[in-house]
């Protein structure tokens, strides 16, 4: 790892002006950001540790939405007696994310602000069409995924919560990368009202509805409306483990045990 | 059977200190005023090093400085030689270039260690090696074991066709004539995937310098310390061989990977004496991954003949073994002595021809990973009767057992003579344990949950005990095979046994003391097992091969001879009574026919006082040493029987059932032989399902980490059935054939089969991975719809 | 350099570090508490897991100054004295080791796994709970075994409510 200087401010305004300069990075749980950084893939100048600021903890239920703090643990999302209740899916998918040590320190902000490909959060935000509170503003899922490895949030911008209404019905159903675990394919189905959604990870360079399977389901809410949609394997990842076709192919398995499971 | 002797389940003794981290692993040795080693290593697969400059390297805070080949060629450090001699069919000696430590002209896979930074501290070290400025003329890699023998790109100017040897054993012409006559003949095309050991303790080593006594001295992850010193003083030239201390205190795993001599420990070694100061290196996991010599990497097409009743008549194989970049010091025996000779598997095969070309590529060394070269006949050797026995419809258990040996010993056409055995009384009980009958019934109910359920066998045999001197000599070996011990009895009655075989998990410290309890009636507390340093052992091979039980132990057993005869002297003169008339039973010496005794312990501290007995007669003390060298291999064998579901939707395979019966011969503590039984096992089906190594046309490993890598992990594997049938080695005085293997050795075929049974074609390779399990699923679906 | 103050295994303990330096680093290198040990680069091996402020964590994943005030415990600090954890007990009955590098990790993990189940979980429970460890010698079978056994000796044998 190469030197840093490191700050633990206690305001989210201190955090924000301390990164103002895009040469320092925040740090939430690290689970992804230190690794990357002890091989020596990542140089900041700074880490800014966001664990030391209050307001970006804690789970709460208002109304038909859940509110979930940014530096918010996967495993306490897991656990929370609240989540398991209102949002069984999402205490599911955060069950599941890594392994329990990784649970215990990875956040919900660190997870969708890295939006990694194949990182589980980001299929939760999407498919369950969250809004994704920072000290600026307020962004809709549907915007904030941009890319591999990329979001719309500026330099010292920061996430402060994320609001996750809640769906009638929804499931996660993961299919893990046999050595890394981290999502091979990821589909998050969830029904609310009319809105219908169907959110992939894993699959392509990042998080992405599938239209025609949101159509199909609709119309009809059950797996055998999804047996004849595919998704075309020409926009999905190739690796060693999978192959595009193989992708393709586990987004309709997926997509019809989430169903299943909801 | 007393509490703690031979065939007790005791519980290790070494235990207490792992369970409280107490351990003491290498990376865990700290030496005032040590320094840190971080290496340089190529970044590309084959290229020519121009020049390395370290005037930026020696300019960053805290490098204290750098070597590269040059220096070590100034200091004469001879490359890393290969120890196994293998002669080409033509007569010609292979082609063996050595591996020098630090790249001196061309680097020959990524990872090859070109420069060392030795700095004040960890960071610092990498930050200098960071800074060197490498100039490289970059050269095309070739990485493809099937096409490095027609590429224009040559590894190394004395290995024309980038080949090492083109080998073969077994009778050519009677094979062929047996191939003419059969009935029947199977053929496969087998792929044996590349896999890394991945002991899960990185490769370590602290090298430091006495210039007082002018001792060198090397902590290091090694599975034989006296082999790394012969290695490091006779031929790289580090510093002779009693002015060089090696100890490999805890070692967190070998599996083979550890028994070989690497650079960076000659550099630690090495370099501790320029800078005046101890120095230490520990790999990071991506480090072992691009430098731990690998395992495996075979491409066979293997035939078998028979008769219409499914007698099998001959095999013949032909198999390119890679070697990676360079021969690794016990590579070059690996695709050959320890692989065809096993050809024959459990079977009486008349006529056996193999092949083996060995080549170069520009990837990591290939050497023995568990099991050595048995792993990869034994795959052969199953997969053909498997495929065979369904081919001529004839149930594999059944087809297995017609073609048995039976009567020994057996003389196989390739070298080995078997010399107990009971084949079939193993199948037999594994089929009983998982209710071989009721298959068809498990896998109605599987279907039923829309699951694919298959069963294999695996009837395997390996060559333990490694092994007898003049044999391996006549073969090629560098070295001797056999082990030493000694016997130090202390004036209070307690023990201490030293040994030239090395503990990296296997529990020798309980094993051992087991042995010593049995035969001296002294508790096992009472014993203390010393291994792991070259001041304190005076010569030994190490362990590997499933060895140390069959021969080390039995050079324990020896040196009790002496001491149990010596004592009885003793005893002779403190009972006054006939030597001939002294018995020793239960830790005490009697006079036959009386009641007078005394204790072992008694008679240990009469060796030293020395009063009672005529010194011009019987020398004080009690100490005696052995070495052994075993008159025959070890020939462990058994049945593994695996069943498999399929979910033909994903294509995962999830191994449902597993029965492991072995004939390890007498077993010392069944406990530790079966943990030895289940670690094997996973690594096999790590091997069948999951592992492989991977690299691009580059040369760049492609699963260098374990996000890349999959290791298996606890819930890829089951609980499994584990039992064994006893034929007694003939040919130790212990009985004892060897565990260490079996489970890698037995478990890749029974996968494979099972697999290849629930899809009902043959058509998948090794690892059988969920993709690959879905378009073979896919296949069979096509090949039906046909 | 920031000065970190801990509290590791019931002992106070600080020392000026780099901001760089890994919990691993630190308990290995500063405190000498060899024990953790580091297996991977990437935070998968779990051979390092230690508890910090009553969670199993990956201390190669995490800074040591990110844990000025908290209380850690190693496998060093698991027994009371000379009474085994019944977990380091539960792994030597059951042969839950070979080459012990693992262990430690291991043993951390399986605490945590009892600790946040509350009873004895069942066979798939235990297996996918070690997600975050790897093991190359035991196969996991007698691993499983011991944290079974452990997991009833740390619970008075309650059966957990899923």
């Amino acid at each position: 790892m190469y030197e840093f200087a490191y700050h633990r401010p206690n305001s989210v305004r201190k955090a924000a002006s301390l990164t103002a300069s895009g040469e320092a990075k925040l740090l939430a749980g690290g689970q992804t950001l230190l690794p990357t950084m002890k091989q020596r893939l990542a140089a900041p100048d700074a880490l800014v540790d966001l664990a030391g600021i209050e307001v970006l903890q804690g789970i709460e239920l208002k109304g038909r939405t859940l509110h979930i703090g940014a530096m918010t643990r996967h495993a306490d999302v897991a656990s929370n007696a609240t989540v398991r209740e209102a949002l069984p899916a999402l205490a599911s998918l955060a069950g599941g994310i890594g392994d329990p040590h990784v649970r215990a320190m990875g956040t919900l902000g660190g997870s969708i602000a890295n939006n990694d490909p194949a990182a589980d959060y980001p299929a939760a935000c999407l498919g369950l069409g969250a809004t994704i509170v920072t000290n600026k503003r307020r962004i809709a899922a549907d915007d904030f995924f941009t890319g591999m490895f990329e979001t719309a949030l500026e330099d010292g911008e920061i996430i402060t919560k994320v609001l996750f209404p809640l769906p009638r019905r929804a499931a996660y159903a993961k299919f893990d990368n046999p050595a890394s675990r981290y999502a091979l394919v990821g589909v998050f189905v969830s029904k609310r009202g009319r809105d219908i959604r169907v959110a992939v990870t894993g699959a392509g360079p990042c998080v992405f509805r599938v239209p025609a399977m949101e159509e199909a389901l609709g119309r009809r809410f059950s797996p055998k409306s999804l047996e004849d949609i595919s998704v075309d394997a020409g926009d999905l990842n190739s690796d060693i483990h999978a192959s595009a076709e193989y992708r393709a192919h586990l987004v309709g398995v997926m997509a019809r045990r989430a169903v299943l499971a909801t | 059977m007393s509490k703690t002797g031979i065939g007790a389940p005791v519980r290790r003794l070494e235990d207490h200190r792992f369970i409280t981290g107490a351990g003491n692993y290498t990376d865990d040795v700290n030496i005032a005023g040590q320094a840190y080693a971080a290496f340089a290593r190529s970044e590309h697969a084959h290229a020519s090093v121009r020049k390395v400059d370290a005037s930026k390297a020696m300019k960053v805070a805290g490098v204290v400085a750098v070597f590269t080949g040059a220096d070590l060629e100034k200091d004469a450090i001879g490359p890393l030689p290969a120890g196994w001699m293998i002669h080409s069919k033509d007569g010609s000696p292979m082609n063996a270039p050595g591996h020098p430590c630090l790249v001196q002209g061309k680097a020959r896979y990524v990872g090859d260690p070109i420069a060392v930074v030795i700095g004040e501290t960890q960071a610092a070290a990498r930050a200098g090696a960071e800074a060197l400025e490498i100039d490289y003329d970059v050269h095309e890699a070739v990485t493809d074991m099937m096409k490095t023998a027609s590429s224009p790109i040559q590894l190394h100017d004395g290995a024309p066709k980038n080949t090492c040897y083109e080998w073969e054993l077994g009778d050519k012409a009677a094979t062929a004539a047996a191939f003419k006559q059969a009935k029947h003949v199977t053929k496969l095309q087998i792929i044996n995937n590349r896999l890394v050991p991945n002991a899960m303790e990185p490769r370590s080593a602290v090298g430091d310098y006495d210039s007082g006594t002018g001792v060198s001295t090397v902590y290091t992850t090694s599975q034989n310390p006296h082999v790394a010193r012969l290695v490091m003083s006779a031929f790289l030239n580090v510093a002779p061989e009693h002015k060089l201390r090696v100890i490999a205190p805890d070692v967190g795993g070998g599996f083979g990977s550890k028994i070989y001599v690497y650079p960076e420990e000659v550099v630690c070694t090495w370099a501790a004496k320029k800078v005046g100061r101890a120095v230490k290196w520990t790999a990071e996991r991506t480090e072992s991954f691009i430098t731990d010599a690998h395992g495996r990497d075979h491409v066979t097409t293997a035939e078998l003949a028979t008769d219409e009743r499914g007698k099998i008549l001959a095999l013949r194989v032909h198999t390119t073994a890679n070697l990676g970049a360079y021969p690794s010091l016990f590579a070059t025996c690996v695709p050959t002595y320890l692989y065809a000779t096993l050809l024959s598997g459990q079977y009486d095969i008349p006529a056996i021809y193999a092949e083996v070309d060995a080549v170069y590529t520009n990837t990591v060394p290939v050497d023995a990973y568990r099991g050595a070269g048995r792993p990869e006949a034994t795959f052969v050797v199953e997969r053909l009767v498997e495929v065979c026995a369904r081919e001529l419809g004839i149930d594999p258990a059944t087809f297995r057992k017609r073609n048995f040996v039976k009567k020994f010993p057996h003389q196989t056409p390739v070298i080995m003579m078997y010399d107990a055995g009971d084949y079939a009384a193993s199948l037999n009980k594994a089929c009983d344990i998982i209710d071989y009958k009721g298959f068809g019934k498990r896998k109605r109910e599987a279907a039923r949950r829309g699951k694919l359920r298959g069963i294999g066998f695996s009837t395997y045999i390996e060559a333990c005990g490694i092994a007898p001197s003049a044999a391996v000599g006549s073969l090629g070996a560098g070295v001797g095979l056999w082990e030493s011990a000694e016997v130090r009895v202390n004036p209070t009655g307690n023990v201490e046994i030293l040994t030239g075989s090395h503990s990296h998990g296997q529990g020798h410290e309980t094993t051992f003391a087991q042995l010593v309890s049995e035969r001296l009636g002294i508790g096992i507390d009472q014993v203390s097992i010393v291994h792991g340093d070259t001041d304190k052992v005076q010569f030994g091979m190490g362990t590997y091969g499933s060895r140390s039980g069959a021969v080390g132990m039995t050079a324990i057993s020896k040196a009790l001879d002496k001491v149990e005869a010596k004592a009885k002297k003793i005893a002779s003169h403190l009972l006054e009574a006939a030597e001939a008339d002294i018995e020793f039973k239960d830790g005490a010496f009697s006079v036959s026919g009386t009641d007078k005794k005394v204790t072992f312990p008694e008679v240990a501290l009469n060796a030293y006082v020395a009063h009672k007995f005529p010194s011009s007669e019987i020398e004080p003390g009690l100490k005696e040493g052995a070495f052994h060298d075993p008159a025959n291999f070890t020939f462990p064998a058994g049945c593994h029987i695996c069943e498999i579901e399929i979910d033909p939707e994903t294509g995962v395979s999830e191994v449902v059932n597993w029965v492991a019966v072995d004939d390890f011969g007498i077993v010392i503590n069944p406990m530790i032989v079966e943990g030895q039984v289940h670690g094997g096992i996973a690594q096999g089906v790590g091997q069948a399902l999951l592992e492989r190594a991977v690299y691009d046309d580059s040369g760049q490993l492609v699963t260098a980490s374990y996000m890349d890598y999959c290791m298996p992990r606890a819930d890829n594997l089951p609980s499994f059935k584990v039992d064994t049938t006893v034929t007694p080695c003939p040919s130790n005085p212990l009985g004892i054939k060897g565990c260490g293997e079996a489970g890698a050795i037995a478990a890749p075929p029974a996968v494979i089969n099972a697999i290849t049974d629930a899809l009902g074609h043959e058509n998948i390779s090794m690892p059988a991975t969920p993709q690959a399990v879905w378009q073979a699923v896919r296949k069979g679906m096509a090949k039906a719809a046909e | 350099m920031p000065k970190v103050t801990m509290t590791v295994n019931g002992t106070s303990a600080s020392a000026d570090v780099e901001p760089r330096t890994l919990l691993s680093q630190f308990l290995r290198d500063h405190l000498r508490l060899t024990g953790t040990h580091v297996g991977c680069d990437t935070s998968q091996c779990g051979a390092c897991v230690v508890h910090v402020d009553g969670r199993a964590v990956k201390s190669c994943t995490t800074l040591a100054v990110q844990w000025n005030g908290a209380s850690v415990t190693t496998i060093e600090g698991l027994a009371s004295g000379d009474q085994l954890h019944p977990m380091q007990e539960a792994f030597r009955e059951h042969h839950g080791l070979q080459c012990g590098f693992c262990t430690p990790g291991m043993i951390m993990a399986a605490v945590d796994m009892v600790n946040r189940h509350g009873g004895v979980p069942d066979e798939k429970t235990i297996r996918e709970g070690l997600e975050g460890n790897i093991c190359r010698c035991t196969g996991y079978h007698n691993i499983v075994k011991a944290i079974g056994a452990g997991a009833a000796a740390m619970t008075g044998g309650k059966q957990a409510a899923e």
